[in-house]
This record gives structure tokens, C-alpha cells and sequence, in this order.
């Protein structure tokens, strides 16, 4: 048998959004949340053990996760995800170039990981910030009209 | 005209604004208070039936109606979404919102759930707003602890309970059957209609799906009345029996090319030229404007000489719009070239289709595909009529396919199509003058269209 993946925190956490809906399987989306979270992607053993918990088929979670793009499964992503709008406010004013400089910097394409693990390189659809346009998402943190050398300081700093 | 005073982001831009002292130290809960045990749910809904107000999530559908379309005297559950998924591009209204006044949306929920029998709401939030997540879940905290919600909220023998529910990034679950099955633990494929939601909507019962400024607005409608209310916007058109009137304040995004980008609350038939002007500090770097959206992605295009558009439900489509959206204007200055916006916009909708039905699902990705060619210098002319072709059949509703979002891809095609075939020719010929060179055959597809 595979080695258990989900902690007794994980557990706890899930079961409380249970109780919220009517249905167990309205908890999937928050559990996906829960492991993706801590593990920084929902290998395919959690999705067997979110099952178990939901009562459902593996494959309903597993349906559920690939519609999803913001869950990963294979690997873990990077540290950090940061997440650059292409969408059209953004790319008008100069968000094509913008990302095109930062895979330039971090040697990947949108969507890989660094080789040192740091940083997910993501984009993104309209964050819903276009009055800051153009803006990037790193982890929880919003910034705001941002210039290729103010990317340049943002992916510095990211440990 | 009197200065114009706004109410939906009267407490924006305060100090502490998202806290439950700050709100109701400016007048907060003071409606719900109004409302809770003291006026039948019935009579609440009437109200805001009789206030005008329109969805404010993009389709502009009458709010009270909507309401009334719950089946009468139901066992229950009845289930309230609120959609603050918010993915339109361009939008950013309801984020304001949440993020600088997460009580007044709160507030709004309470009424618009009492006036509908329902005892439990889902807030269903985009998981790209994480201060927004984490402001809306406390004010939920600081309700809970206020006895504002759970049982017996504000001492009437009504209870409520509202659960945070977070997305994980998809446009279609802002689609208010796609959200349902989001919520539901599923793919968000939206459901064909009918049955509407009102009747089997979430775990298959009934449900309201409204948007988070809609229910900003009701909590407004009960501090200042129904005349108030209609005393703002603009009356419904004698000559045209569909038009509702739009009433009330509204709140406008700007961004592009714009010197002050930013959320903006006014009148609703605000003309494009008087946001721009007095709102958004005219066209940045001094130059021209060439064209905007007026609504969101999805709602087609306005050339510069169109601007003197109003900004109501009933105004854009005046000038070949779709509709007035979710009221995001995106303004472009005479730099920009159409080629772009149009990839931009075909890229958008082909990545965010849920992929159920296939002129959705093939004629966006076809479109993406011509216009990556063309832009690369490699188009031929019959390639816009291509273009033209898709714009036509994949977004005719209804009908062919199940949601709104194969019309919303549509709208930039044919807008484009039409406005600015001259300068998209001038585009192909400039850049791919021997015409048929170097061209990689584009898949053919028969698409379904109903003529
Ligand atoms: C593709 C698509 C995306 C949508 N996205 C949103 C959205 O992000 N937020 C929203 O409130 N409504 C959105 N809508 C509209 C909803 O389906 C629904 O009409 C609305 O939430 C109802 O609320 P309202 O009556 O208060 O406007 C979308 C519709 C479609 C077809
Ligand atoms: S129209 Fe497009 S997004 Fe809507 S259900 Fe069909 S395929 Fe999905
Ligand atoms: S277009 Fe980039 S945040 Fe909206």
C-alpha cells in the first residue's frame, strides 16, 4: 500500500468543510485547496485519499483537479507561484514584454519551475486588478504597475 | 447638475475601512436592522423589484424578478450564491469592493437572503483575491461574534448562515451555472437551461445567483428608499418596449491607456467621453484615443468617434455593442493596432471555454490560430472573411451552444470585422505582400449555425 499522504491536520481541516454543504463532494474544490497548499501540488495518492474521505470514486476528484489549471499533481511547483496578466488591459501596457523579460531572467518558459525550486513562472488571466495594469501576483501579494526592473527586484527577492 | 455623491464607495479610501467598527460608525447595518423581522420577505422583494434595480454582473437582469422566479411557498433549503468570481478582463469593481468595504457587501447579502427564504449562502470568491479572501473572511468572523449571523441574527427569530467558498481560477465560474457546479465539488460545466436555477440551481434546489455589487446596492436601497434609487440613471426608452430603465448608481473600471485608471462610481448613462474626462483625467502620454471596450472583454468595441455612448444597459448596444457588461471600459490610444486586440481577446476566450460544446470549444481556438498567423505576417485576405464567418456562428443564443461565453468571443470578431476591416486588410497586405506565401493550411470546420 502506498504511504498515507494526508496528515490528521489535513484530515480535521477537510472534514470541517463537510459539515458546510449539504453534499460531501462540494468539499473537493476546498480539499484540493487544503493539500495543494501544504504540498505545493495533489499527488495522485491524495486524490485516493480525498476520495475516501468525500466517499466518492477517485476519478470524480481527479475529473475535478485537470479542470482546474491552478492545481498541479506531478510536481511540486516552486516556492513561490508568480502569476503575470496577459490579459488585454495588462498588455496595454506592456505585459507580453514584461513576461517575456522575466522568462528571459529566470531561464524558463511560463508555466515550468526554476532549477533551484524558488519560482513557478505563471500566467495569468485577468487578475482583476487593471487599474494597476501591469500587475503580477507573487504568492499572496499583489504588485502593482510594474516595471521590468521592479520584476527584476521581485524575483531577487523571492527565497 | 448637482454634484453627484457616491454611496457604494462612500467608505473607500478611510482608514480601516474593511472593519465592522469603521462601517457601522458611518451608518452601517442599519438597514438590515430596518429590514430583519419588520418587513415580510415578500414585501422586501417587491421593494427591490419596484426599485428597478439590474443585475450589476452583466446580463442586467431585473433583480426583484429574478427573485420572484423561486417557487412560492417551497420546503426549502433555498440557496443563495454570491458571485464574486469576477473574470470579465477589465473588471475589478467588485474586488473594490470586497477588499475596502467587505461589510456593506455583507450587509447587502443579509437582506437579499431574508427577502428569498434562504437560510444558508455560499460567497463564492476567486481564489486570485487573496486580500479580499482574507478581509471578507474576517468581517464573516466579526458578524458571527456581533450575533450578526448564525441564529436569531440582529435579535429577529431569522438565521443565516454564510460559508466563504474559494475558487481555483477558471472564468467559467463566474457563469452562474458553471459556479453552481464549481461549488458543487465538479468541472464548472454549465448546465443547459432550463431548468433555471431559481427552480434547481445549486444541490438542486433553489437558488439566487446575484453579483457582489447587485447586493451592494440592495443594502442601499433600503437606507435611502426606492425614490432615491430611481432618481439616479436614466428612465426606460419609449421607443424600445424591452428597456427596463437602468437606475441607480453604478460603478465603472477604467484602465488602458487612461491617466487615472481606477473604479469610479456615477450615475448609470454616463457617456465614455465624461468618464474619461472627468473620471479617468483624459488619454495618458497626451494622445488620441482610438477605441474602447465599453464593458468588459465581451462586449465588443467603440471606435473614439462613438464615445459619446452612455453607459447604461440600453446604451451600447445603440452603437453595435453586445451590451453595457459589467460597465469596464477599457480605453487604447492610436497605437494600438487592432491585430493585437483581437489576438488578445480570441487568446483570452479560447484558453477560458469550458470545451463542452464545439463551436465554442473549435471556433475560438480557430480564431486564435488565424489571428497568431496573421499577426505573424503570414495572413491572406479570405482569412477575415474566415474570421467573419466564426464571429457569426459561434455566438448565436441562444441556441448552439450553452453558455454566454461563445457570444462574448463573438462580439470582438464582429465588432472588429466591421469597424476596422480597412486597417486589418492594410495590416496583411503590409505585412504578407505576396498574399499566399509561406502559408500553413488553417483546419477547416463546418461550424452548426441556425440562419
Ligand atoms: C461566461 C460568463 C462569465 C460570467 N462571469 C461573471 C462574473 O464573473 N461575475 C458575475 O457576477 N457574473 C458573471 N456572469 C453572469 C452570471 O451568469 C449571472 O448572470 C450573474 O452573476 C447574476 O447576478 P446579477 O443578476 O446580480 O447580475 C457571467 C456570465 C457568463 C456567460
Ligand atoms: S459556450 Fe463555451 S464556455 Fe459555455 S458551455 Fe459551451 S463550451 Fe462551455
Ligand atoms: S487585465 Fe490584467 S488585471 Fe485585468
Amino acid at each position: 500500500m502506498a504511504e498515507r499522504i494526508l496528515t490528521d491536520e489535513m484530515i480535521a481541516e477537510i472534514n470541517e468543510f463537510v459539515s458546510r454543504y449539504p453534499s460531501k463532494q462540494a468539499a473537493t474544490v476546498p480539499a484540493l485547496h487544503i493539500v495543494n497548499e501544504k504540498l505545493r501540488c495533489v499527488p495522485r495518492q491524495a486524490v485516493v485519499e480525498i476520495a475516501q474521505i468525500l466517499e466518492l470514486h477517485p476519478s470524480q476528484v481527479q475529473d475535478t483537479l485537470t479542470f482546474y489549471g491552478y492545481f498541479k499533481q506531478d510536481k511540486p511547483g516552486g516556492n513561490c507561484r508568480v502569476w503575470v496578466c496577459r490579459s488585454i488591459a495588462c498588455a496595454l501596457r506592456g505585459a507580453d514584454e514584461l513576461l517575456e523579460h522575466m522568462e528571459h531572467k529566470l531561464h524558463v518558459k511560463a508555466g515550468e519551475t526554476t532549477a533551484d525550486g524558488r519560482i513557478s513562472l505563471e500566467y495569468a488571466e485577468c487578475l482583476g486588478a487593471c487599474e494597476h495594469a501591469p500587475c503580477i501576483l507573487a504568492g499572496d501579494d499583489l504588485h502593482k504597475s510594474v516595471s521590468q526592473e521592479q520584476a527584476d527586484k521581485l524575483m531577487a527577492g523571492i527565497k | 447638475m448637482a454634484e453627484f455623491e457616491p454611496v457604494l464607495l462612500a467608505n473607500v479610501g478611510k482608514d480601516e475601512s474593511w472593519t465592522r467598527r469603521v462601517y457601522e460608525e458611518t451608518g452601517g447595518y442599519q438597514a438590515v436592522r430596518k429590514v430583519l423581522g419588520k418587513i415580510a420577505p415578500k414585501d422586501v422583494a417587491e421593494t427591490v423589484k419596484a426599485s428597478g434595480l439590474r443585475g450589476r454582473g452583466g446580463a442586467g437582469f431585473p433583480t426583484g424578478l429574478k427573485w420572484t422566479f423561486l417557487p412560492q411557498n417551497h420546503p426549502g433549503p433555498i440557496y443563495f450564491c454570491l458571485n464574486a468570481d469576477e473574470s470579465e478582463p477589465g473588471t475589478f469593481n467588485n474586488r473594490v469592493l470586497m477588499e475596502d468595504d467587505p461589510h456593506q457587501v455583507l450587509e447587502g447579502m443579509m437582506i437579499s437572503c431574508y427577502a428569498t427564504n434562504c437560510k444558508t449562502a455560499y460567497y463564492f470568491m476567486r481564489c486570485e483575491y487573496p486580500l479580499a479572501y482574507k478581509r471578507t473572511l474576517n468581517a464573516i468572523k466579526e458578524c458571527y461574534a456581533a450575533g450578526y449571523l448564525g441564529k436569531n441574527i440582529f435579535g429577529s427569530d431569522y438565521s443565516l448562515d454564510i460559508f466563504l467558498h474559494r475558487g481555483a481560477g477558471a472564468y467559467i465560474c463566474g457563469e452562474e451555472t458553471g459556479l453552481i457546479e464549481s461549488l458543487e465539488g465538479k468541472r464548472a460545466w454549465p448546465r443547459i437551461k432550463p431548468p433555471f436555477p431559481a427552480v434547481e440551481g445549486a444541490f438542486r434546489k433553489p437558488t439566487v445567483v446575484n453579483n457582489v455589487e447587485t447586493a451592494a446596492c440592495v443594502k442601499h436601497i433600503f437606507d435611502r428608499g426606492v425614490d432615491w434609487f430611481k432618481s439616479i440613471g436614466v428612465p426606460p426608452d419609449p421607443n424600445n418596449p424591452r428597456d427596463a430603465g437602468s437606475y441607480g448608481p453604478k460603478l465603472y473600471c477604467l484602465s488602458g491607456h487612461i491617466n487615472k485608471p481606477g473604479c469610479y462610481e456615477a450615475p448609470l448613462g454616463i457617456t465614455v467621453t465624461d468618464l474619461i474626462e472627468k473620471y479617468g483625467g483624459g488619454i495618458w502620454k497626451g494622445r488620441k484615443a482610438k477605441a474602447c471596450i465599453p464593458g468588459g472583454i465581451s462586449m465588443g468595441i467603440l471606435k473614439a468617434d462613438e464615445f459619446h455612448c452612455p453607459l447604461d444597459f440600453n446604451g451600447p448596444g445603440k452603437f453595435g455593442c453586445l451590451g453595457l457588461g459589467t460597465a469596464a471600459v477599457v480605453v487604447m490610444d492610436e497605437t494600438v493596432q487592432m491585430v493585437d486586440y483581437l489576438m488578445n481577446s480570441a487568446r483570452f476566450f479560447s484558453h477560458e471555454s469550458c470545451g463542452q460544446c464545439t463551436p465554442c470549444r473549435e471556433g475560438t481556438s480557430w480564431a486564435t490560430k488565424l489571428l497568431t498567423r496573421i499577426k505573424a505576417g503570414k495572413g491572406r485576405l479570405k482569412d477575415l472573411d474566415l474570421l467573419a464567418e466564426i464571429g457569426d456562428t459561434i455566438g448565436i443564443m441562444p441556441g448552439t451552444t450553452i453558455c454566454g461565453l461563445a457570444d462574448g468571443a463573438a462580439w470582438p470578431l464582429k465588432n472588429t470585422l466591421k469597424k476596422y476591416r480597412g486597417e486589418l486588410e492594410e495590416y496583411i497586405k503590409r505585412t504578407n505582400p505576396d498574399g499566399w506565401a509561406n502559408t500553413e493550411p488553417v483546419r477547416a470546420l463546418q461550424l452548426l449555425s441556425i440562419h
